[in-house]
């Protein structure tokens, strides 16, 4: 049997008077790319910050790698977060920092007595990996926003995780730029042996990284399986103009 | 209705309830300061940063104000002082008013409004581009990277800048009794140091400290809670300011208590 790594189960989450996440289940299989989709504020960005323990539920379970996320301790949480890469969805590189200084932010506070050659290495391994090991010493300022989507990535693949959360990783970008990136979440799956959910609305990269999908519709995911199950013969007619709009826009 | 009176009770008690929500944040946020601020990681190198861009920095603006100061608050004594033939004690005069009270408040409130609102920027920006939320998910503890930091900077800082004030003003002030009065710069230091004691310049210094801590902990307070968007970084920057100076001010009738105390033992 395969393994489950991320248990969602029954998830339910507002804001004030707004219900974001009204029950959500969810299983991801150790070794698969998962695609969630969704409209705008439909509590996608949520639903993977709950993950990692940024946000609280206001009910229900998620349970990361095993454990509770909701019960964990600073120092728990902290050893879990290691084990997951998050990708923001504007990047969130830091601005006072190089690209060098920024992907060894991470690395020097929790990898003790690392020597400045294996500091040096690992840097330049995993800028290599994203292709922009020229930009070392560039300021964040001074990158495309497709360049800091693939720095950002860097920044979490760094610690070696075994989770890979991508918020919009191709939000943003014209469709040549998306494609270097739905290929480099592919290189990455395989290289670091992750297991991944990929947000996104876009459905090409839905279609090229994704080995199954889950449509969140009015707080619960509405349809989830293979993309030809869910978008070419879909019932519902939310997820039926969500695929028709998708190709009409390009 | 808006006329309403209960409905007008209900915005006022609103108000009370944010007043008392936002100070029990702030409280909390003090609290989390020193329960953290005593165990490893130190972030020595961003320590040392911090303490560079807060000195550094604002040595143009302090030189030149403290300076002008010095200048001119000696020019407008003098008079006075002529009308009891006292221009003699010039010196004494400014040095007092210089180390008790003028150079602490105007470094103070020139830091307050050049590194509360860069701070009160800095850390709210980083607030809603989720450069915060980056570091927590990385592992690490942004509050010791950012809060901590530039907290101690600033309270090591600011006193370390009110010596520097007072020096310049004292300056200011010489160069004004050199050129009407005609005393020499080693007259003018001998009568500027037999004017003020041992606790003027301790509680100057103390002070001094608060004043510093005030001005990083609001600043990095308003800018770690800042809403979302860039109108909320300014926001932050600017409420950081206001909240700093009125602070600085409540401090200073304080410590004129406190030090009129000890100076009655
Ligand atoms: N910290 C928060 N405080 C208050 N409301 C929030 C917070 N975070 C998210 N929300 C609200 O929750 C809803 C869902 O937000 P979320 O960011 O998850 O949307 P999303 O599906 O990621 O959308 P997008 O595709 O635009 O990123 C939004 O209406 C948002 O305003
Ligand atoms: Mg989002």
């Amino acid at each position: 049997m395969v393994e489950t790594v991320v248990k969602v189960r029954n998830l339910v989450k507002s804001f004030g008077e707004l219900d974001v996440l009204k029950g959500v289940d969810l299983d991801l299989y150790k070794g698969e790319n998962l695609v969630v989709l969704g409209k705008s504020g439909s509590g996608k960005s949520v639903l993977i910050k709950i993950m990692v323990g940024l946000l609280t539920q206001d009910e229900g379970s998620v349970k990361v790698l095993g454990k509770e996320v909701k019960g964990l301790s600073q120092r728990e949480l902290n050893e879990l977060r290691l084990k997951i890469g998050f990708s923001f969805q504007a990047s969130a590189l830091y601005d006072s920092m190089t690209v060098r200084e920024n992907l060894e932010f991470p690395l020097v506070r929790n990898v003790k007595n690392l020597s400045k050659a294996d500091k040096d290495k690992l840097v330049e391994d995993v800028l290599d990996s994203v292709g922009l090991l020229g930009t070392i010493n560039q300021m964040p300022s001074e990158l495309s926003g497709g360049q800091r989507k693939r720095i950002g990535i860097a920044r979490t693949l760094i610690l070696k995780p075994e989770i890979m959360l991508y918020d919009e990783p191709t939000a943003g970008l014209d469709p040549i730029t998306c494609m270097d990136i739905n290929n480099l979440i592919n290189q990455v799956n395989e290289k670091y042996k992750t297991t991944s959910i990929i947000i996104t609305h876009d459905l090409t990269c839905a279609k090229v990284t994704g080995d199954r999908m889950a449509v969140l519709l009015d707080g619960v995911f509405g349809a989830k399986g293979k993309f030809e199950e869910v978008f070419e013969h879909a019932q519902d007619g939310r997820v039926k103009s969500f695929y028709d709009y998708n190709f009409i826009k390009q | 209705m808006a006329g309403d009176p209960s409905n007008k009770d209900k915005i006022i008690g609103k108000r009370i309830d944010k007043f008392f929500i936002g100070l029990e944040s702030a409280f909390k946020f003090v609290k989390r300061f020193f329960q953290e601020v005593w165990f490893p990681p130190y972030e020595f190198k961003e320590v040392i940063r911090q303490c560079y861009q807060i000195g550094w920095n604002s040595l143009p603006l302090i030189s030149l104000t403290g300076f002008i100061v010095g200048v001119v608050f000696t020019n407008q004594s003098r008079p006075s002082l002529a009308e009891f033939g006292a221009t003699s004690w010039l010196p004494a005069l400014i040095s007092i008013a210089v180390v008790r009270a003028m150079g602490p408040l105007v470094t103070a409130l020139i830091a307050a409004g050049k590194v509360g609102s860069s701070i009160g920027a800095e850390i709210g920006s980083m607030k809603v581009t989720e450069q915060i939320d980056a570091m927590e998910v990385s592992a690490t503890n942004p509050f010791k990277f950012l809060v901590v930091t530039r907290v101690l900077a600033s309270t090591f800082m600011i006193p370390i800048l009110v010596l520097y004030t007072d020096f310049v003003a004292l300056l200011g002030a010489f160069t004004n009794v050199h050129f009407n009065e005609l005393v020499s710069l080693s007259t003018f230091f001998v009568q500027v140091f037999d004017a003020i004691s041992f606790l003027d310049v301790t509680s100057s210094m103390v002070k001094s400290l608060f004043f510093g801590f005030t001005i990083g902990i609001v600043g990095c307070y308003k800018g770690y809670n800042s809403t979302k968007g860039t109108e909320g970084v300014g926001k932050a920057a600017n409420s950081a300011v206001v909240m700093a100076m009125f602070l600085i001010f409540i401090e200073e009738l304080l410590s004129l208590q406190v030090t009129n105390f000890f100076r009655q033992l």
